[in-house]
């Protein structure tokens, strides 16, 4: 798929049928959804309505957890996470905008871990773009698509969401 | 050698050390009140630690008394998941004549990552600092009568959660100026975040010579200045002050100067009241004044944990390198 096809609604729904039959594949029971701020606070805003998920949606801002923020510094302005008291045991459903190298979702299984011991957690993303460097890989996905190097690709929103092709900053040396 | 007001500053103008406010622009201490404002309000959720400083070893270096710097200097590492030394220089080796730069040596071949230092003499954070090797950051928890930052910034923090605009703002602070570490600093951060006006309150002993050169306005009697006053910040009267005949005595000094609720209706309705602590009651604060709904003394003690939390992380970003 190229970038001038991709198109928003067709890739939720992508994502939503994909998530409905991992969750009858595993069995997943009153699961829990998390978002990942902020993009995939977006994504999941949509989707916790769509597969009617009973529990509140839960919001995860991974800052505090980066492992690269001795290199490119911290966000000041870092929003709290939200998450229900009791994750031991729960069924979660993590979602993002983009996966791109597993990092983002390596911080996020960190923190959602320490916060109690989940039975399962299923990752769904909008978007998989080439570039992992770490071994994770996204269970549902929107659509996969592939960027020079360079360049990033970025949801904007929250409405409407809109996605966007960036030219990335040449690394600090 | 690097001229003392850069110290603290590696080449791209970020935090290598935390010494003084001086020199530091409004910029850079408006990050660091962002910054603690993510912490502060982490500090609601349930799972209240960030591996942020894993694997960093902090060494606390306190060569003076302290409970609540150094409690949440401490607290403030474990929640960015450093490993905290304390140091009790009372049984360590400085007792036993050791210097000051023989113990820093010997804790930095003990690979460690940040001094946080108190010391009584004015200057021992900047002297560490540019002894000490590179990749190692210093934080002053208060050197002699010269600088309190962290304190001066968990107090600009306080103010603007509760006020928000700076430059709305008529500050008061009162009490010992002369020998206060905390007011120097304090000073120095309201006049770069922009306050409307900082008064100075303090009988003549208690007052540097040439005060106005700090960026003040100064009064010698309290009921006249706490008129139109938004903040008031007490300074704890030192007792070994009276010993130094600077002072008649502490009964005279709470007549003139101790913060009462009649005094306090003199400022603004919605004026605050502020304390680093300890809290001399009777001395230079009345209990109903310190315990009483304009005071944010408590709120304090909580927002130190966050500023610490984030000046430590910022100077760590940079793991202290030129």
């Amino acid at each position: 798929m190229t970038i001038n096809t991709l198109q928003i609604p067709s890739l939720l729904d992508t994502l939503e049928s994909q998530l409905r039959q991992q969750m009858l594949a595993r069995k997943l029971i009153n699961p829990l959804m998390i978002g990942i701020h902020s993009g995939g606070v977006w994504v999941a805003n949509i989707l916790h309505q769509q597969l009617n998920i009973k529990d509140p949606l839960g919001l995860l801002d991974i800052s505090f957890y980066r492992d690269d923020f001795s290199q490119i510094g911290m966000n000041p302005s870092v929003k709290p996470s939200q998450l229900p008291i009791d994750i031991e045991g729960r069924d979660i459903i993590l979602i993002d905008d983009v996966f791109y190298t597993g990092r983002t979702i390596r911080a996020a299984l960190n923190e959602i871990f320490d916060y109690g011991r989940p039975n399962q957690v299923l990752l769904g993303v909008l978007i998989h773009r080439d570039g992992q460097q770490i071994p994770l890989k996204p269970d549902c996905i929107g659509t996969e698509i592939t960027l020079p190097p360079g360049q990033r690709i970025k949801l904007t929103g929250p409405d409407p969401l809109a996605i966007e092709i960036q030219a990335t900053k040449p690394k600090a040396t | 050698m690097p001229i003392l007001d850069n110290l603290q500053l590696n080449d791209d103008g970020r935090l290598k050390h935390f010494l003084t406010i001086e020199g530091l622009n409004k910029s850079l201490l408006t990050e660091i009140l962002d910054t603690a404002e993510s912490f502060a309000e982490m500090s609601q959720q349930q799972v209240k630690k960030y591996p942020l400083l894993r694997g960093k070893t902090i060494v606390n270096l306190f060569f003076e008394n302290s409970t609540r710097t150094r409690t949440t200097f401490e607290l403030a590492a474990n929640r960015l998941s450093a490993d905290v030394l304390n140091m009790n220089i009372a049984t360590s080796a400085t007792s036993k004549g050791e210097s000051l730069l023989d113990t820093i040596h010997n804790l930095e071949a003990m690979f460690v990552d940040m001094f946080v230092v108190r010391h009584a003499v004015s200057g021992s954070a900047h002297f560490i600092a540019q002894h000490t090797a590179p990749g190692i950051s210093v934080i002053n928890a208060g050197d002699g009568q010269h600088a309190h930052p962290t304190q001066a910034m968990l107090d600009m923090f306080t103010i603007r959660r509760l006020k928000q605009d700076f430059s709305q703002l008529r500050v008061a602070i009162i009490g010992d100026i002369l020998h206060s570490r905390v007011a120097r600093s304090q000073i120095q951060a309201l006049n770069i975040l922009g306050a409307a006006e900082v008064r100075v309150i303090a009988p003549k002993t208690l007052l540097p010579s040439h005060v106005q050169k700090l960026g003040v306005n100064v009064a010698h009697n309290l009921e006249q200045g706490l008129k139109n006053i938004d903040v008031i910040m007490m300074l704890r009267l030192q007792k070994e002050r009276m010993a130094g005949a600077l002072l008649p005595s502490e009964s005279e000094y709470f007549h003139c100067f101790g913060l009462t609720r009649k005094k306090l209706e003199i400022a603004n309705p919605d004026a605050i009241v502020m304390h680093p602590g300890p809290i001399n009651r009777g001395v230079e604060i009345e209990s109903a004044v310190a315990d009483g709904s304009q005071s944010v003394i408590l709120q304090q003690v909580s927002h130190g944990i966050a500023i610490r939390m984030a000046i430590m992380t910022m100077v760590m970003q940079t793991g202290g390198q030129a």
